[in-house]
């Protein structure tokens, strides 16, 4: 991976302090000296004393924006502070840092590269009307995106330059509207979208945003969020 | 007449609260200005209910009550959907905000820090 450009991952938490402290340690132990900003999404608890005394950079929200929000601020803290590559990972330690690597040098190629779970790599599983969701948001995207995708919700993306500029001030900040509407957006504005395919560890602290009883909601709301992602201008 | 009376009382309370909250400044004018001028076109016809049957007649409309009705309708929607366009642009102006405020406290803790490293080597 090129040294001279600056690279930035950015981990939006919310009451992530068990598990955040490990995270950072470990992207630093694979890439020392790299910067990690920490998005807290105005936490309960001590995530962003955590993740200081960590060594990471911390931005903390006044109130709960969700995850979008989250992760549009840390877009423009990239775009303010001059950084030529972000990363976007989960705070919880489901990716691994290790692939951070692949994605960089992926980007030599696309303006945004997404770290798929469902590629061939690792033994991550979901069933029912939720795997249905995923199944007709890869399947429409990917024909948007004129590219394979096949995990189109994953929160583990890498992207440079301009992209992040466009997301410091576009990124969708709904419910599913993060993860759909950004592709849709990427890919109307004329910019290269491709996977790399990634294993997902279990989550080391936290509880997942979604319970099994929502995912009739999941499938209903990310045919619609797909729907507003085309229609909108 | 007791029908009258109720919807003259009703006319005419309405008026008074909103010209209440504009004097309280509870209200924006824009909005006090809408409902003082809903109250004002309302309150003859509280009074007089039957003000509209002759205009209704010629529209083919039974009661002057059923036109006023369906228009009330039709208001009331649009005020609605405006007041949701007005609260989704405030809450992308409170995000833009709350951003600024995040990344403003981020740059001072960064100041304050190396000006503690300066004057304590």
């Amino acid at each position: 991976m090129a040294t001279d450009e600056r690279l930035l991952t950015i981990l939006p938490a919310w009451n992530e302090a068990e598990s955040i402290d490990a995270v950072i340690k470990e992207i630093h132990q694979e890439f020392p000296g790299t910067d990690i900003l920490v998005v807290d999404d105005c936490s309960r608890d001590a995530t962003a004393a955590v993740a200081r005394s960590a060594g990471a950079k911390v931005v903390r929200l006044p109130y709960n924006l969700g995850v979008g929000g989250a992760r549009r601020l840390g877009y423009r803290y990239a775009v303010e502070h001059g950084y030529d590559i972000a990363v976007q990972m989960d705070a919880d330690g489901q990716h691994d840092p290790r692939y951070i690597r692949d994605m960089v040098a992926a980007l030599a190629d696309a303006d945004l590269v997404i770290g798929a779970r469902f590629a061939g790599e690792g033994e991550y599983r979901v069933r029912g009307p939720r795997q249905w969701a995923m199944k007709l948001l890869s399947m429409a995207l990917s024909a948007i995106a004129g590219t394979r995708l096949t995990d189109t919700t994953s929160g583990f993306r890498a992207c440079r330059g301009e992209l992040i500029a466009f997301y410091s001030t576009n990124f969708p900040v709904e419910y599913l509207g993060d993860t759909v509407d950004t592709i849709v957006q990427a890919k109307r504005s004329g910019y290269v979208i491709k996977q790399i395919p990634v294993s997902m560890r279990p989550r080391q602290g936290g509880t997942p945003s979604a319970s099994p009883a929502k995912a009739m909601v999941y499938l209903f709301r990310s045919g619609l969020a797909l729907l507003l992602a085309l229609v909108r201008r | 007449m007791r029908l009258v009376f109720v919807t003259a009382t009703t006319g005419l309370i309405m008026l008074v609260v909103i010209f209440e909250l504009l004097r309280r400044r509870q209200l924006r004018e824009k909005y006090g200005a809408l409902w003082l001028v809903v109250a004002a076109a309302v309150l003859p016809l509280a009074f007089v209910p039957t003000l509209l049957d002759g205009f209704t007649s010629v529209l083919g409309i039974a009661s002057g009550l059923s036109l006023f009705l369906f228009l009330s309708v039709v208001f009331l929607f649009l005020v609605s959907v405006h007041l949701s366009w007005e609260s989704s642009r405030l809450e992308e102006e409170t995000r833009s905000l709350s951003e600024e405020i995040a990344l403003l406290r981020a740059d001072v803790a960064e100041l304050q820090e190396s000006r503690e490293r300066v004057t304590t080597p």
